[in-house]
């Protein structure tokens, strides 16, 4: 069996985009429900639920209000549940209930170019994600700009870490039920303990250290200069460890679909 | 332009140590129709799949309007319809917007491809549907409109993977109607299927297969001809006697747990011989058929 070798992946890619765009377009009311009020349930819960406890938080020398503080996670947790629910969930009900990637495979299609094109969608839908949720807290007055703009590409760079890594689950999870357990060990520990909704200083080092290795530390923490508008040298870094994440785990979801796919 | 639409030569797929399709060599010409036929698990499906380049061939060589399918596997597809086994319509989109979509995957501008979704539609019988979602639509209307999906880059090989499986004779003769049009039309088909009647019926060519490998290839006539003779009388519970005449006069037949089928050619009056002096109400006398040929060639065992 043939696992690695040349992967063909061309322009053709954009169809499959196109594909999912325009089912997205058909209820695109129902669609951007979810990115619009959920940061404002968060925003009111934390602002005048949690907020009212905590008065402020120091982040870099400087004390912000706590919604303040959470708002660059909301962002960082929209790029990263769009993209990632779109290849998990989303992907697998096209790829084995609806049998959508067999059929395009009888077209002038690689299976590399299907699942290229489900990924670039699922960063997509973390772009329009990530949009809404800025326009609202926007509003609120909650983001310096025009550094928040950056956000825009960088949640398609988070996307395609996100959706790489969903993509190889769903090329290797035996059935849909099975998506719980990378949520429940991968993504949910992240939204918690990623520098969201607490500073990671006061944690003990090995913590820290953990939470380092994890992608929605540094998507965070790059949402969160850019909504302060606190640019500095440090966030290549950031943003380095997130191409490579994608490096990672891109040619690892095109293997692993290839294996599950192609026989 | 070739004249050999497909070229296969000692084509070979294994998955691990089992051999799916063993060594096969055939061709199918410009404008005919191959078909596969053969029990569970012959080899049909991973065959065709090879054709289109769905699956990576284990061994041999195959060659698809002359190019080959390993590295001009997109370029095939481009002038190939195929119209797989399982229903894979967009359930998200309309019956329109399925073509539509499909038809953006061959490069067709989105005007040409909706005019020539509609004319499909036309051809097919679904125009009054071609607004509603697919998940309304009946089995026959689902299978239909994979077919015409099939069609929309206006193909020169037509691939199909049981075309009419589990359809009302209706929507099968309409099918098979469709299809004998397009064949009059020059379209080469390569069609793997079940039914006899839709074998004999569409393809001037067939291939029996089993176990991955080709058991006989012939006309449907010549195979029947060849292998079945002309008449077929089949008895039930047949008597110690007929048994025995069948025996002593060299009858090709075959003997089942209760039934004995005997077949005779053109000289051989079996229903005179026979029919007159063995059977009372348990005989049924009839022309051979290509499911008798079937039979014969891959045993009546179950197969998987």
């Amino acid at each position: 069996m043939k696992l690695l070798g040349p992967f063909s992946i061309t322009w053709r890619f954009i169809r499959v985009w196109e594909r999912n765009l325009s089912v997205y377009k058909k209820i695109w009311i129902v669609n951007f429900m979810t990115p619009l009020l959920e940061p404002l349930f968060y925003l009111l819960a934390f602002s005048i639920g949690l907020g009212a406890l905590i008065e402020k938080v120091p982040f870099e020398g400087a004390d912000l209000s706590y919604v303040v503080y959470i708002t660059p996670a909301l962002l960082a947790v929209a790029i990263m549940y769009n993209a990632f629910f779109e290849n998990t969930y989303s992907s697998f009900v096209r790829m084995y209930y609806q049998k959508t990637f067999d059929a395009i495979m009888a077209t002038p299609l690689s299976l590399e170019e299907v699942i290229t094109g489900e990924i670039a969608w699922g960063a997509t839908k973390s772009v329009i994600a990530a949009a809404i949720v800025l326009g609202v807290v926007s509003a609120f007055g909650l983001v310096r700009y025009p550094h928040a703009l950056l956000i825009l590409p960088l949640a398609f760079l988070g996307g395609i870490a996100f959706g790489s890594i969903a993509m190889f689950f769903t090329g290797i999870v035996p059935s849909i039920d099975m998506f719980n357990l990378p949520v429940f060990l991968f993504v949910t520990p992240m939204f918690l303990f990623s520098g969201t909704f607490f500073p990671l200083d006061g944690l003990p080092q090995w913590a820290q250290t953990f939470a380092a290795t994890l992608p929605l530390t540094h998507l965070v923490d790059l949402t969160r200069h850019l909504c302060l508008g606190t640019l500095r040298a440090g966030m290549l870094w950031n943003v380095a460890y997130l191409l490579v994440f994608c490096l990672i785990f891109f040619p690892l979801a095109l293997v692993a679909m290839r294996r599950r796919l192609v026989q | 332009m070739t004249e050999n639409v497909i070229e296969a030569k000692n084509l070979r797929k294994s998955f691990g140590s089992f051999v799916a399709v063993d060594d096969i060599n055939f061709t199918l010409r410009r404008g005919e129709c191959l078909g596969l036929l053969g029990p569970n698990g012959a080899g049909k499906t991973s065959t065709i799949r090879m054709v289109y380049g769905f699956s990576p061939m284990t061994g041999g060589s195959l060659d698809v309007f002359g190019i080959d399918v390993k590295t001009g596997w997109r370029a095939i597809r481009f002038s190939t319809g195929v119209c797989q086994q399982e229903n894979n319509l967009d359930p998200d989109l309309s019956v329109l917007g399925n073509l539509e979509l499909y038809a953006r995957y061959f490069d067709i501008p989105r005007k040409a491809a909706k005019d020539k979704a509609l004319k499909l539609l036309e051809f097919i019988g679904l125009g009054p549907r071609k607004h509603d979602k697919v998940t309304n639509l009946s089995g026959g209307m689902v299978r239909r409109l994979i077919l015409v999906r099939a069609l929309i880059n206006d193909p020169e090989l037509l691939i199909l993977d049981e075309p009419t499986t589990g359809l009302d004779p209706q929507s099968r003769h309409q099918i098979w109607e469709r299809l004998e049009k397009l064949r009059s039309e020059g379209l080469s088909i390569l069609a793997t299927t079940h039914n006899m009647d839709e074998a004999s019926r569409l393809c001037n060519d067939l291939i029996i297969m089993d176990r991955g490998r080709i058991v006989v290839r012939g006309n449907p006539s010549q195979l029947i001809r060849e292998h079945a003779g002309r008449y077929v009388l089949e008895a039930v519970d047949p008597s110690e006697e007929l048994q025995t005449f069948v025996r002593s006069h060299g009858y090709r037949h075959d003997s089942l747990d209760r039934r004995i089928i005997i077949y005779g050619g053109e000289k051989d009056r079996l229903f005179e011989q026979i029919g007159g002096r063995f059977c009372n109400e348990n005989c049924v006398q009839r022309m051979a058929t290509l499911e008798d040929v079937f039979l014969r060639l891959t045993g009546r065992d179950l197969r998987e």
